[in-house]
């Protein structure tokens, strides 16, 4: 921890997430390998390779769901490399999944509720007393979910079950949850996987005005290279575990090793 | 008693989604105000629940259908039973954890009554605002009242010491050691009469006499309450008004904490632990609070059966008992608190009265000589197969789980409890 405190400098100022020389092994496996890895205040970085190439792993050890065998992540300013998950969405990381994991017998309101847990303070003796202030504090909530709701593009959906939600909606409404959770970082897990291009242009939009309404640094997970070159500042491709390349989109589009991983050896000549 | 959120969907419950097909009756209670069609059935229920001591002995000489109706007595056990299987519903039905050994927290309720309110400490004399027995008697004789709460307090305290290794458990893994831990409490029990020289259980014997609850002769003679209710000539009513208040008492808990913070975090843990723990919920914090609120009122319940049967024994406290409640909480809807309370209250009659009633009757119609009540296990697994083919989400299902087999309708489930 006090390793962390003095971290800043060396990190760089002004990065909101750090992560250096990040490895996760399972058994033999190594899927990251010795992965140094930024993301600066404010930007939109991509994390880009082909399937299996680790990118998911390096997700959850972000978010606190696996432990990394070696190396240490620090956001913003704070060593996060073993803390459980739960305290590592309190610090200001918010993130989507890769397959959809909303709370599916839980209307959109309440998923969105969920999502605020940790900015809450409502506890036991006071839900079963109904206090003034705790119903405030309720009422307060359900504004915010629902603004959240309308924000993200799902007003009058708000007593909708998530299960019975549209596709595209699910995905908005996972991220509207994310939102609750008052992120300085927002983790988005191939978020246009399954959208027609319609959908997927407004999502681009949707990231976009994000970034700019609310502050926050977005990192995603992309396959659909038109929506990683349209919006990223910067991105970092994976491949087998490793880092292959980093840099602006059109850095990376010309990048060999890059071409090499899609296509095949020789298709860079 | 209101839900307390329930404001919430009133708004939304006014859409007409009742309308069509209504006889007059029908057209005439939807044109009532929302609170009232509220709370009319749970007072309905509540009035007759009230009223119950002065009217079952006309109800019982009803013909035949009067012995359908159960004694004063066993509707007190089936209340401490559907009480415990409430607090069940904390733990199974909101947050999803698998737990085969709740009869732990009945015996940890059961015999904090025992060694608060007994004889069985002879060694010490202390007594605190205890009634109906000489002052100088010996063992540890607290108020009753105070000794539910103590035993609520207590078995909490056991559940989340029990709740910290079991519960980083998933699945099918914590049921199993859940079902460990309902099997060792009772034989620590049963072999609790040497801890070293320390009689802590008194053994196979069980701890008896238990004091019994009261409001003492001081107060009695003021306003009129009840010395003591053992000594009353209407013991049986005021054990049953009691536990009647004690089980309003869980449901208003219960209503209160689904609608809260909390109460969401459980069902989000339900729904799936990976992306609650994502969105910012310390999954054992928040399970291990589950397992305490549902130990704390197995723990009240324990401990008024305890007096209420003036003894806790260890041969009380089998693995049957986990199972059974558990069969409550699913009969009547796993997640849904009236659904628990309708199918505690079913179960539980079937359990004290209802299967010698039927079987006698069954007898009686066709001139065999079968006991029904031998079968009383295959009869509850035949019920509750019978509920997962026809009706899997209980008999008043979770307002969540019902409104995703019938879109669209928001009406509150508890409306049907007066059908």
């Amino acid at each position: 921890m006090t390793a962390a405190a003095a971290q800043p400098d060396e990190a760089g100022a002004g990065a909101t997430l750090v992560a250096e020389n990040v490895r996760k092994e399972f058994g033999g496996l190594i899927a990251v390998s010795d992965v140094d890895f930024t993301v600066p205040a404010g930007s939109i970085v991509s994390l880009i390779g082909p399937n299996g190439a680790g990118k998911t792993t390096f997700f959850n050890m972000l978010t606190g769901v696996y432990t990394p065998t070696a190396g240490r992540i620090i956001f913003d300013g704070r060593d996060v490399t073993n803390k459980p998950p739960h305290a590592i969405t309190e610090l200001g990381v918010g993130r989507t999944f890769q397959n959809i994991r909303l709370f599916e017998q839980m209307t959109a309101l309440e998923n969105v509720l969920v999502g605020m847990h940790s900015r809450l303070s409502g506890g036991i003796i006071r839900s079963i007393l109904g206090t003034p202030g705790l119903r405030r504090e309720e009422r307060g909530a359900r504004e915010r979910a629902r603004e959240l709701l309308q924000y993200s593009g799902l007003s009058r959906r708000d007593d909708e079950l998530a299960r019975n939600l549209p596709y595209g909606d699910q995905r908005r409404l996972e991220v509207a949850r994310a939102l609750a959770t008052e992120p300085k970082l927002l983790l988005l897990d191939e978020p246009t996987a399954g959208m027609n291009p319609q959908e997927t242009a407004a999502f681009i939009d949707f990231v976009a005005r994000l970034r700019g309404d609310r502050e926050l640094s977005v990192l995603m997970i992309e396959h659909d290279m038109k929506v990683v070159m349209g919006i990223s500042d910067r991105v970092t491709v994976l491949d087998y575990g490793e880092k292959i390349a980093e840099g602006t989109p059109q850095e990376v589009q010309r990048d060999e090793r890059v071409i090499e991983a899609y296509l095949g050896k020789g298709a860079a000549a | 008693m209101s839900e307390p959120r329930g404001s919430e969907s009133p708004e939304h419950a006014r859409h007409p989604a009742t309308g069509g097909g209504l006889g007059p009756v029908g057209e005439a209670w939807s044109g009532l105000p929302p609170i009232v069609r509220r709370l009319l059935p749970l007072g309905v229920v509540l009035a007759l629940a009230l009223a119950y001591p002065y009217i079952v002995s006309d109800l019982r000489g009803f013909g035949v259908a009067g012995d359908f109706f159960p004694q004063l007595s066993s509707v007190v056990i089936i209340l401490v039973f559907t009480m415990m299987a409430v607090g069940l519903n904390v733990v199974v039905g909101y947050c999803g954890l698998l737990d085969l050994g709740y009869v732990a927290f009945y015996a940890a309720g059961a015999y904090t009554a025992g060694w608060l309110a007994s004889g069985h400490f002879q060694q010490v004399n202390f007594h605190l605002g205890s009634v109906g027995i000489s002052s100088e008697a010996a063992g540890i004789h607290i108020s009753l009242f105070l000794v539910l709460l103590l035993a609520g307090v207590f078995t909490a305290a056991a559940g989340i010491v029990i709740g910290l290794p079991t519960l980083r458990l998933r699945g099918d893994y914590l049921a199993i050691v859940t079902l460990g831990f309902g099997e060792i409490i009772p034989q620590v029990v049963r072999n609790g009469d040497d801890f070293g020289g320390f009689n802590a259980t008194n053994g196979t014997f069980g701890i008896n006499p238990i004091d019994s609850p009261g409001f003492g002769t001081s107060l009695s003679d003021a306003v009129g309450l009840p010395a003591s209710f053992q000594q009353s000539f209407q013991r049986e009513r005021l054990f049953y008004w009691s536990i009647l208040a004690l089980i309003l008492f869980t449901v208003f808990c219960c209503v209160r904490l689904r609608d809260s913070r909390l109460g969401r975090a459980w069902i989000a843990i339900r729904e799936d632990e990976t992306a609650a723990a994502a969105m910012g919920i310390p999954l054992m914090r928040t399970k291990t609070w589950a397992y305490a609120i549902g130990a704390f009122f197995g723990g009240i319940a324990g401990a008024f059966y305890a007096s209420f049967k003036s003894g806790a024994f260890p041969s009380d406290f089998f693995f049957n008992i986990s199972v059974f409640l558990l069969c409550m909480v699913i009969l009547g809807g796993l997640g849904s608190v009236w659904g628990v309370v309708a199918g505690g209250v079913l179960l539980g009659w079937l359990n004290v009265e209802g299967l010698a009633v039927l079987g006698s009757k069954f007898n009686d119609a066709a001139g065999t000589n079968i006991e029904i009540a031998k079968y009383q296990f295959g009869i509850y697994g035949a019920i509750i197969v019978v509920m997962m083919l026809f009706r899997p989400t209980g008999l008043i299902p979770e307002q969540r789980r019902k409104r995703e087999l019938e879109e669209g309708v928001h009406d509150e489930s508890l409306y049907e409890v007066s059908k």
